[in-house]
């Protein structure tokens, strides 16, 4: 008998060097290198406005909601489908909102949570179109973005609503306070900063020291260094830049917190595998015992609450509501997770390639506003980079 | 004679990879080439290369085809010169007609407008020429693979061709369109056209080669005359993997038990037509340690009968009982039916097995994801352990765990299938043409994994168009045809003439 084992047969694995190892995983890092070109660019020819803690803090509050819809949309497209409803549901949840606590005198805390309640029912309402009854998804969230974008004409009988309690506002316009009483510096941001790093680099040397362990195939040890020292830098860069205008918004934080979370739920969650195999081949998901049509639906259920989040952020962003209010976000929202690598048949993205696009997008949005690059010119511009990222991605496949 | 090709070192790499290694190939004019090699020898890649698939470029080596050398740069380059492939995995287009497909891009037209009655009347004679009865406006989708391949072959002639290739033509075919297909390429071969055909039907290759190519690790091994000395099965195992085996089946004793799984009056209709009775009464029953046999022709529904049990998969008003160890169970859902114990290993890897985006290591543990993590989420360390050993105890040819399906060959996609359920740890397994696509080392594996669950006391049901494969494992053969069991048989008494007995004598009922 033959007794050579599968890794006997193998070709022997070379120690990957720098230069191959960035290659084979260019897709990985390419995104957040353009990111960092555009910022540079855009840093420069603003001469550093881009870049001062003012504009920084601006920059995060005008793309939190994009960001967290990108979230959502990344596992709806992952799964094999669309959500164009979801500018419309924001502005519903928004004028929602706006009446429950200005015209009906509802508290924050209930309007709130009632919001997220109804754009989970929204997500559900659709999803159950298209997981059970199979209309697609374009059709479905289609219908519901007319439907909804009427609705929020009907609500708020076309008028703007607002102003909001203070304690709303402070979703969107609050700082984390300073815990330690620092004067024109907030030493809390930096602190946390600084913890979150702290975190970040003990886990990736944890799973490394994992995974050389179980002889897994790692980035070569310097490369892993400068990767951690590159994100050490900017995060702490970033936080002591906020730290000396007013310290971190507190949708930066829910942010974080909701990438974080999402980032786990599909790297590493038994749900978040099962949506990648659900839009890898629905048969075979479905014959090796996943209950596709319930996780189609959660997935938009998911969405819809999301939607419904970034509806009141934007909602307490501009302090009041507008029938106009998600007017085309559910473009920005689109294009940012296939700017950031997902697929359009489903199966592939990644959650930090979605939130890299959403940020691609809200830089490009933020700086060629700055520049005075009239509302015409930048959506031209931004339809050329969608077209270039993802033609760049295809043709980086294929080698 | 003259060669009417060769292929002069050549050397072929994907990242990782190493596919082919200096590979030489002479094919002489009119004659049939055999192909043949383990899984992942390299057989589909080398004839991507000469097809064009793979550009001039992407290799090193030359190709010399009717006398000059020939640097393709895609597939049209190569059809233009005669040479023309049917792949592995079929490519025709499910909602077009016969005559469509045969003459999808290079249709029948002037200016752009398609003359349909040419193309009617030219499909019609092609279609003779095959000896396929069909209308040349039916669809695809209503033709079983065995007349799928042969309208393959048509668009091939269609095309003027002077080499054809097919990369395991007969793979999902019985016997009777195996032989239809073989007797056609021996009918060519008269008419002066060469073909290379790649085959992990031995029995094939004896019978219509005039010579045999053999691949071993991305290697030529040898090339075997046929034409000088009759060339035995065993001489041409020995050259693909390098030792001479002395049995096809490995050797069991089989120690069976009570009866532990029970199917009782099963029906089901077709999905779309509501009064078509698909599987018809069905009753049997698997014994601990037992291997049992659906035999019978391509369309007897077996199939169908074992995805309507296993959750539903197929038809609809489905009835009848399913008990485990006495108990009747739920197989309603697919997730029901895994978690009662029951798995089905599909006979169609690409379009239910597989999720081929995703790595070798994602798809083994997707029936069963439970087995790696804890609270739902995922031990990334425990799946990788387990899909390592399911890569080394299935023997899958892969650069690691991390290469994604759609990279891997036909036979070592499979290999991932199974493993998939064999790692859902079932008490009943049903395998669905469990070793279609897989070289005689493999299966041989394949049918010890199979011996060791049964040993285990663990029940398996297979299904497979093979006779000798069910003859050769099972302890017990149930016979299938147009839907119902017709005849069920010992090992003892069981034969290949028993098996198509009952067959014939059910269908003149
Ligand atoms: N696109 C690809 N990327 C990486 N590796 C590949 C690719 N295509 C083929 N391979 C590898 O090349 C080797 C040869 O594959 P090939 O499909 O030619 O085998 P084969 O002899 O046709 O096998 P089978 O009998 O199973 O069909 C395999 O190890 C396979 O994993
Ligand atoms: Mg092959």
């Amino acid at each position: 008998m033959d007794t050579r084992t599968a890794d006997e047969i193998q070709v022997p694995q070379q120690k990957t060097s720098w230069m191959e190892f960035v290659k084979t995983h260019f897709r990985d890092y390419g995104m957040l290198l353009s990111l960092l070109v555009i910022m540079l660019f855009f840093q420069v020819v603003t001469d550093g406005t881009l870049l001062r803690p003012l504009n920084l803090t601006n920059l995060v509050l005008q793309n939190s909601y994009i960001v967290i819809m990108a979230l959502g949309m990344l596992l709806v497209i992952v799964a094999g489908h669309i959500d164009l409803s979801v500018g419309s549901i924001v502005g519903f949840v928004g004028g929602l909102a706006a009446m429950m606590m200005v015209r009906w005198g509802f508290d924050p805390v209930t309007t709130t949570i009632a919001c997220l309640i109804v754009g989970g029912m929204i997500g559900a309402a659709q999803g159950y179109w298209v997981a059970y009854f199979k209309v697609p998804s374009f059709i479905v969230t289609l219908a519901g973005m007319l439907v909804f974008k009427g609705l929020t004409l009907a609500l708020l009988g076309g008028m703007s609503v607002g102003p909001f309690p203070v304690g709303f506002q402070r979703l969107s316009s609050g700082f984390i306070p300073d815990m330690f009483g620092g004067e024109g510096f907030n030493y809390t941001a930096l602190f946390l900063g600084v913890a979150s790093v702290a975190a970040i680099i003990y886990f990736s040397f944890r799973s490394r020291a994992n995974q050389l362990k179980h002889a897994v195939e790692t980035a070569p040890f310097g490369l892993f260094l400068f990767k951690n020292a590159l994100l050490a830098v900017l995060v702490v860069a970033f936080c002591y830049l906020m730290a000396t205008y007013r310290g971190l918004p507190n949708v930066l934080v829910i942010m974080a917190v909701l990438i974080a979370l999402y980032a786990f739920v599909t790297n590493r969650t038994t749900i978040g595998r099962r949506i990648y195999a659900l839009g890898g081949n629905e048969k075979a998901a479905k014959l090796s015992g996943i209950k596709t049509e319930r996780l189609t639906f959660l997935t938009f259920v998911n969405m819809g609450v999301l939607a419904g989040l970034a509806g009141l952020i934007f909602a307490a962003r501009l302090n009041t509501a507008t029938p106009k209010a998600g007017l085309g976000f559910e473009l920005d929202v689109i294009a940012a997770v296939f700017i950031g690598g997902a697929s359009a048949t489903g199966g592939v993205g990644k959650v930090t390639g979605a939130v890299i696009g959403a940020f691609v997008m809200g830089v490009m949005n933020n700086g060629m506003s700055i520049l005075g690059i009239g509302i015409d010119y930048q959506q031209v511009i931004k339809g050329l980079v969608l077209l270039a990222a993802v033609s760049l991605d295809v043709y980086n496949r294929k080698k | 004679m003259n060669a009417i090709l060769e292929m002069r070192g050549i050397t072929k790499t994907f990242p990782g990879v190493k596919a082919l290694d200096n590979v030489n190939i002479t094919v002489k004019a009119g004659e049939i080439h055999a192909l043949v090699g383990e899984n992942g020898a390299g057989k589909s890649t080398l004839m991507k290369v000469l097809s064009g698939v793979y550009p001039h470029g992407s290799y090193s080596g030359e190709i010399v085809y009717e006398g000059q050398e020939r640097r393709f740069s895609g597939i049209a380059d190569s059809e233009k010169l005669g040479i023309i492939i049917i792949h592995q995995e079929l490519a025709l287009v499910p909602l077009l007609s016969i005559a469509e497909n045969i003459f999808l891009g290079n249709e029948q037209a002037q200016f752009g407008v398609i003359d349909w009655s040419v193309a009617f009347a030219k499909t019609k004679d092609l279609l003779k020429l095959v000896g396929l009865k069909e209308s040349p406006d039916e669809l695809i989708t209503n033709l079983g693979v065995g007349k799928q391949q042969l309208v393959e072959i048509a668009k091939a002639l269609s095309k003027k061709v002077k080499l054809l290739i097919l990369d395991e033509p007969t793979a999902s075919l019985n016997e009777k369109d195996s032989d239809a297909l073989l007797n056609l390429l021996l009918r060519f071969k008269e008419q002066g056209i060469s073909s290379i055909l790649i085959s992990h039907k031995l029995n094939e290759i004896s019978k219509v080669a005039d010579s045999i190519t053999v691949l071993r690790d991305g290697g030529t091994v040898e090339t075997l005359d046929c034409r000088a000395e009759s060339i035995s099965e065993d001489r041409i195992i020995r050259g693909m993997v390098g030792r001479t085996m002395e049995d096809r089946y490995p050797k069991r004793e089989p120690k069976i038990g009570e009866t532990i799984f029970q199917v009782e009056n099963w029906s089901a209709y077709h999905p779309l037509h509501s009064h078509m009775q698909v599987v018809k009464n069905v009753n049997l029953n698997i014994r601990r340690g037992e291997i049992v046999g659906i035999a019978g022709l391509m369309g007897a529904g077996r199939t169908e009968f074992a995805m309507s049990l296993f959750g539903r998969s197929y038809g609809q008003n489905i009835s009848g009982r399913v008990s485990l160890h006495g108990k009747e169970i739920d197989v309603s859902t697919v997730e029901k039916a895994v978690s009662n114990g029951i798995a089905y290993a599909t006979e169609d890897r690409k379009t239910y097995g597989l999720v081929l985006a995703e790595d070798i290591r994602k798809n083994v543990t997707l029936a069963h994801l439970e087995g790696v993590s804890k609270n739902l989420v995922i031990d990334d360390i425990q799946e990788l352990a387990v899909a390592n050993d399911y890569r080394s105890k299935m023997r899958i040819r892969c650069s690691n765990v991390f290469q994604e399906a759609v990279n891997l060959s036909g036979g070592n996609q499979q290999k991932v299938v199974l493993s998939k359920w064999l790692f859902s740890d079932p008490e009943i397994l049903i395998l669905d043409e469990p070793t279609r696509g897989i070289d005689v080392g493999a299966k041989y594996e394949i049918y010890t994994i199979i011996n060791r669950l049964a040993d285990a006391g663990k029940g398996v049901l297979m299904i497979s168009s093979e006779m000798p494969e069910l003859l050769g494992m099972c302890d017990r053969i149930y016979v299938m045809n147009e839907g119902s069991l017709i005849a069920e048989l010992d090992i003892a008494e069981a034969s290949q003439e028993k098996i198509m007995h009952a067959i014939v004598k059910s269908g003149r009922r």
